[in-house]
C-alpha cells in the first residue's frame, strides 16, 4: 500500500522567457547608450545638426530644375531622416558590436543562460527607440525652426503616413541586419569608427542626402541605387514633398515598389550574412 | 542476506546529480601545429576548490574554456555537471557562473544595475543586493564600472558570475594585478563561496594563491598535467625531501637526503671549525614553488633539482626569486 519512494531531482526552475529578456536586455542597451555621451552626439545629433547648418547656410535656395524647385529645407529634411535612421541602425550596432565584441560583453553574456535572440531583441529596442527619438527631433527642428510642412497637413496625409511607416519600419529592419553583418569587419573594436564611418559618408555623398540626388552624374545615381540609403531616402522625399515634386526623380516617378524591394533584399542579405559571419568572441580569441 | 551497497562515488561516471562536477578524460585541442592541449585528465568533485596551476601558455585557459562551452575539442570525453558542454543549452548554463579572464566591458553601467539585469538571466538569481554585499561592493553600488579600481572590476566579475546561483564557478586567473590585500580579502570570497557548497574550479598562476584555497591542485604543463594532489603533497614525498647546503673550502655545496640529521653529523665531524660550527650550514625543505618550478622544468631556486648529482657547487649566478628560500649565505659571495 505504501508507495515506492520516488526520488525526484528538485523541479528546475523556469528559465526566464525569451520575450522578457529582450525587454531587459532593450533596457540595458538603452540606458548604456544615453550614458556613452560620445557616441550619443555622434550618431544622435549628427543629423540634427547638419539640418541645421545646411538649413541655414542654403537658406532661400530652393532645389529643382527650371521647371519645378522646393524650398532648400524641405527637400534636405528627408535625406537627412534616412541618414538617421541609418546612423542608428546600421552605423550605432556595426560600431558597438565590433565593440562589445572586442571587449569581451559579448563572450561574458555568450556564459550566462541569455538566448541569443534576446541579444538581438535588445539591439532591436535601441535601434527602433533611438531612431523615433532621433526622427522626432528632426521633424520638430525642421518644422518649429525653419518651416517645413509635415505630412499631416499635406493633401494624403494617411497616404504619406503609411509611406513613412514602412520605408521608415524596413529602412531600420535593413539597417540594423545589415549593422550586425558589416560589425565582424573591424579587426577590433578600436578600428570599428574608422573602418564603418567612410562608408557611411559616401553613401550620404552619393546618395542625395548632402546634395540633391537628380544633380549627381548618372553614374553616381546609378552606384547609389545598389544600397539603401538611395531608395530610404526617396522613400522619404515622397512622403515630405509635394506630388510634383516626382518629376524631380531621375525617374520621374516615387518607385515605392523598388523601394520597398531593394530594402527587403538588403534585409535578406544582412540576415543571411549576419547569421552565418557573427561571432560571440574576437577573431584572435581561438 | 547479503546487500550490497554500492560504494559512494564508485558510479561517479554517470551524469547524475551526485557524479563530479567536472570530469575530463585524454582532452586534446590543437591550434596548427600548437598542441596547446595534450591528453588531459582532470576529475573536480562537488564542492572541492580545484586549481589549475600553469605557467603562461601552459594550456590552463584553453581547458577551461572548452569545459565552459566557448571551444571545440579536437578529442577526450567532457562532462561538466553530467553533460557535454559543446551540446548542452540554456538550463546547463544557468547552472554555471563564469569569470573570464580580462574584463573591461559594460563600462557605463554601474554595479547595482549590472547585477540586476545579469539576475534577470537567471531561473533561482541571489539577491543582487545580497550578491553585491557578499563582494563587498555596497559602498560603489552607484558607481559606473569604468570608474572602478582594478579589484573592484574583479569583484564585480565575481558578482556577475555568481548571481544566478552556479554549482560551478570558474574563476580564470581571478587576482592578476591586485594587491595584495585585495588578493587576500579576494580569497576569503572564494573560501566563502565555497562554504555555501559553490565547486569552484579556479586557474592561476600564483602558488600561494592555490595553496590558499584549493583543496586539490593540478600543474599543467606543455598540455599535460604534470601532477595531481593537494597543494602540500603536490610532487609526492620526493619533491620534498630537504635539502642540505653547506660550504666546503668556500665552496657552496648542496645535497638532497631523506636522512638530514646523519648527513649534518657526519659534516660536523668531517668540517666542523674550532668553534664546532659546520661553515654556511643549512637544512631546507623545498617549498611549494620549488616543487612547481620543478615540475614545470624551471630550474628551482632553493633545491637541488638534479638528483643525480647530488653534491655540486652552486651556480654562481644563484637566482633569487622572491621567496624566502633564497638565502645565500654571506660566505659564499665572492
Amino acid at each position: 500500500m505504501t508507495a515506492a519512494p520516488t526520488v525526484r531531482a528538485p523541479r528546475a526552475a523556469a528559465l526566464p522567457g525569451t520575450g522578457r529578456l529582450g525587454v531587459e536586455r532593450t533596457r540595458a542597451e538603452l540606458r548604456a547608450f544615453f550614458r556613452e555621451r560620445d557616441a550619443v552626439i555622434f550618431i544622435f545629433t549628427y543629423p540634427l545638426i547638419m539640418l541645421a547648418i545646411f538649413a541655414t547656410v542654403f537658406d532661400g535656395q530652393d532645389q529643382g530644375t527650371g521647371d519645378y524647385s522646393v524650398p532648400f529645407a524641405q527637400y534636405f529634411l528627408p535625406g537627412m531622416i534616412a541618414t538617421g535612421v541609418m546612423l542608428t541602425s546600421f552605423q550605432s550596432l556595426a560600431i558597438s558590436i565590433a565593440v562589445e565584441r572586442d571587449d569581451g560583453s559579448l563572450k561574458r553574456l555568450r556564459a550566462t543562460p541569455l538566448p541569443a535572440a534576446a541579444y538581438f531583441y535588445g539591439k532591436v529596442g535601441l535601434v527602433l527607440a533611438t531612431s523615433v527619438v532621433q526622427t522626432a527631433l528632426l521633424l520638430a527642428l525642421a518644422a518649429v525652426v525653419y518651416d517645413v510642412p509635415m505630412p499631416w497637413d499635406m493633401p494624403d496625409a494617411a497616404g504619406r503616413l503609411a509611406t513613412f511607416a514602412w520605408v521608415f519600419v524596413l529602412g531600420c529592419a535593413a539597417g540594423a541586419v545589415c549593422g550586425v553583418a558589416f560589425s565582424s569587419l573591424p579587426r577590433s573594436g578600436r578600428s570599428a569608427t574608422a573602418v564603418i564611418t567612410p562608408v557611411v559618408l559616401v553613401l550620404q555623398f552619393i546618395s542625395g542626402v548632402f546634395f540633391a540626388f537628380f544633380a549627381l552624374p548618372t553614374w553616381m545615381q546609378t552606384v547609389a541605387s545598389v544600397f539603401p540609403l538611395k531608395w530610404m531616402a526617396q522613400g522619404m522625399r515622397s512622403v515630405f514633398l509635394p506630388e510634383q515634386a516626382a518629376a524631380l526623380e531621375p525617374s520621374g516617378s516615387w518607385q515605392h515598389g523598388a523601394t520597398a524591394a531593394v530594402l527587403v533584399a538588403w534585409l535578406v542579405v544582412g540576415l543571411v550574412v549576419g547569421a552565418r559571419t557573427f561571432r560571440w568572441r574576437r577573431r584572435d580569441d581561438g | 542476506m547479503t546487500t550490497t551497497h554500492p560504494s559512494p562515488g564508485s558510479g561517479g561516471t554517470g551524469p547524475g546529480p551526485g557524479g563530479p562536477a567536472v570530469d575530463v578524460r585524454g582532452l586534446r585541442k590543437s591550434y596548427g601545429a600548437k598542441r596547446a592541449v595534450d591528453g588531459i585528465d582532470l576529475r573536480v568533485e562537488r564542492g572541492e576548490i580545484f586549481a589549475v596551476l600553469g605557467p603562461n601558455g601552459a594550456g590552463k585557459t584553453t581547458t577551461v574554456e572548452i569545459l565552459e562551452g566557448f571551444r571545440h575539442r579536437d578529442a577526450g570525453e567532457v562532462r561538466v555537471l553530467g553533460e557535454d558542454p559543446q551540446t548542452a543549452g540554456r538550463a546547463w548554463r544557468s547552472r554555471l557562473g563564469v569569470v573570464l579572464q580580462d574584463s573591461r566591458d559594460q563600462a557605463e553601467l554601474t554595479v547595482a544595475e549590472l547585477v540586476r539585469h545579469f539576475a534577470t538571466f537567471y531561473p533561482r538569481p541571489r539577491d543582487p543586493d545580497e550578491v553585491i554585499d557578499a563582494v563587498g561592493l555596497r559602498e560603489k553600488a552607484r558607481t559606473r564600472t569604468r570608474q572602478l579600481s582594478g579589484g573592484q572590476r574583479r569583484r564585480l566579475d565575481v558578482a556577475l558570475g555568481i548571481v544566478g546561483r552556479p554549482e560551478l564557478l570558474f574563476l580564470d586567473e581571478p587576482t592578476t594585478g591586485f594587491d595584495p590585500q585585495a588578493r587576500r580579502s579576494f580569497w576569503a570570497l572564494v573560501r566563502s563561496l565555497r562554504e555555501d557548497g559553490t565547486t569552484i574550479l579556479l586557474t592561476t598562476h600564483y602558488l600561494d594563491e592555490a595553496a590558499h584555497l584549493a583543496d586539490r591542485a593540478a600543474v599543467v604543463r606543455a598540455g599535460r598535467v604534470v601532477a595531481l594532489d593537494a597543494p602540500d603533497r603536490l610532487g609526492g614525498p620526493a619533491a620534498r625531501r630537504p635539502v642540505v647546503r653547506w660550504l666546503d673550502g668556500g665552496v657552496r655545496r648542496s645535497e638532497r637526503t631523506d636522512s638530514p640529521t646523519a648527513l649534518v653529523a657526519s659534516l660536523a665531524a668531517r668540517l666542523a671549525g674550532p668553534d664546532g660550527e659546520v661553515p654556511g650550514l643549512e637544512v631546507v625543505r623545498p617549498s611549494l614553488e620549488d616543487v612547481y618550478l620543478e615540475l614545470i622544468g624551471e630550474p628551482a631556486a632553493g633545491a637541488d633539482p638534479d638528483p643525480a648529482a647530488p653534491t655540486r657547487p652552486a651556480p654562481a649566478d644563484a637566482r633569487t626569486p622572491d621567496g624566502p628560500r633564497a638565502v645565500v649565505p654571506e660566505e659564499a659571495r665572492p
